[in-house]
């Protein structure tokens, strides 16, 4: 376990030294959001309308966005190697690694995700549940996002097929995290969205480690 | 022990001894190498030659276990490398053609990090022992992306006496080293097989490590595989 939590550590350092990814992800998040009020007017009945969608779907793109981060330069360099012939099971290695990446990544978009509420017109009795639903479905987006990023590590220039292969699959998060918004700021109870939610979560907290340590198997040979 | 294990030399298995039998191993439809059989008692050195494109980092990723077999068995003793893959890795230190070395990180953050991930506990004084081994001392504090090729190479070599295995796998560490590192390199190998380890060693120049054994692969068949 101390070697899990070595891993986790070593990765928020080289995030933190090389400092790119955290800042681009949440200047991203930011500025797709900041789009929607100048491209559609400042009307806020229409904006509070769409707000729950625009801000979920600029997450599943900024979390797309830093994706290939999670193993790409590990295995252009050599260290992917040496991790695997490490004592932690890939399949270990696969959920610090996610881990890491939503610390660094999804961790910033639960915490700007209220002020671009605000930006946004968000109903007021919707914030609560836009955190909470952010909170569940972000970790969730790392996990699914990892299988992809350990399915196209060998690929150079990958990007674009990442985001093929896992954008489909981003879907169910995206419908269940709009549907609790739109329910809190509707008045009705968002309590069965999240709880989809906290299950598209654990579902991925049981398959992605698997599914990604099969990935890079294939990809070191 | 167990009836037909006869492969190593004296006739009776050695329960810290790597031994490849029959194995054969197919890269994209190509036979790579058939029918090659090996053992790696404690305290020995194998060299490992050959030409390019011969399967000689093929073979040492085959002994590390990232690449499995097409056919034969690699055995630690009488245990099948398969069958307890965790303690495999635990065994063997590899060192291969790329140095994976962090930029961003320090000389000696890259040698703590790495060695916290194989779960070795080394203090200060172990760090700057293995720096100090391969020519590094003074370097510690420097990011990492200002060494030299050579520097980076050895580095990566220092990872050796960091976090000590039974079995080393060196794919071609003497590249871009410099005949002082080289020197120091033979001098790790040896301090390491008198301590009853052993080494696999690819490579191309001749390194004076007193070795026991020699292994030379032939340029690979051309032919398609029948897989």
């Amino acid at each position: 376990m101390l070697e899990f939590w070595a891993l986790v550590r070593r990765d928020l350092l080289l995030a933190r030294r090389q400092g790119s990814a955290t800042t681009s992800v949440a200047v991203f998040f930011v500025l797709t959001v900041t789009l929607f009020p100048l491209g559609i007017g400042p009307e806020s009945s229409l904006l509070a309308r769409v707000a729950g969608g625009v801000i979920w779907v600029a997450a599943l793109l900024a979390t797309m966005l830093s994706l290939d981060r999670v193993y790409q330069s590990d295995f252009e360099d050599g260290s992917l190697d040496l991790i695997a012939l490490g004592p932690l099971p890939l399949e270990l290695v696969a959920l610090a690694k996610t881990f890491a990446h939503w610390l660094v990544t999804g961790l910033l978009l639960v915490v700007l995700s209220p002020v671009l509420g605000i930006l946004m017109q968000l109903d007021s009795a919707a914030f609560g549940t836009l955190v909470v639903a952010m909170a569940l479905g972000t970790p969730a987006l790392s996990l699914i996002g990892g299988i992809g990023a350990a399915l196209t590590v060998s690929v150079k220039r990958g990007g674009v097929l990442l985001s093929l292969l896992i954008l489909p699959l981003y879907i169910p998060v995206l419908i269940f995290g709009v549907g609790a918004v739109d329910a809190a700021a509707d008045g009705i109870t968002a309590r069965p969205h999240l709880l989809m939610l906290g299950a598209i979560l654990l579902f991925s907290l049981v398959l992605s480690p698997v599914a990604s340590a099969l990935a890079l198997r294939l990809n070191l040979e | 022990m167990e009836p037909g294990l006869d492969v190593t030399a004296a006739g009776q298995p050695d329960n810290e001894t790597l031994c490849g039998n029959d194995l054969a191993c197919i890269r994209g439809q190509r036979v790579v190498f058939s029918g090659l059989s090996f053992a790696l008692p404690p305290g020995s050195v194998t060299v490992l030659r050959g030409p390019n494109g011969a399967g000689k980092s093929t073979l040492l990723r085959l002994a590390a276990g990232l690449l499995k077999p097409a056919t034969g068995t690699l055995r630690w003793g009488a245990q099948d490398i398969e069958a307890d893959r965790e303690g495999h890795r635990r065994r063997i230190r590899y060192v291969g053609h790329l140095d994976a070395v962090k930029p961003v990180l320090s000389v000696g953050e890259n040698l703590s990090m790495w060695a916290a991930l194989y779960g070795a506990r080394p203090q200060a004084q172990d760090i700057a022992g293995a720096l100090a081994a391969f020519d590094l001392a003074g370097l510690a504090a420097l990011p990492a992306r200002f060494l030299s090729a050579g520097q980076r190479r050895r580095l990566n070599l220092a990872r050796l006496p960091v976090a000590p295995g039974r079995l080393w796998l060196l794919d071609e560490p003497t590249v871009s080293l410099d005949s002082a590192s080289v020197g120091l390199l033979e001098a790790a190998i040896r301090q390491h097989v008198a301590g009853g380890g052993s080494v696999l060693v690819a490579t191309h120049s001749d390194l004076d490590v007193g070795a026991t054994a020699h292994m030379t692969l032939q340029a690979a068949h051309r032919e398609p595989a029948d897989a």
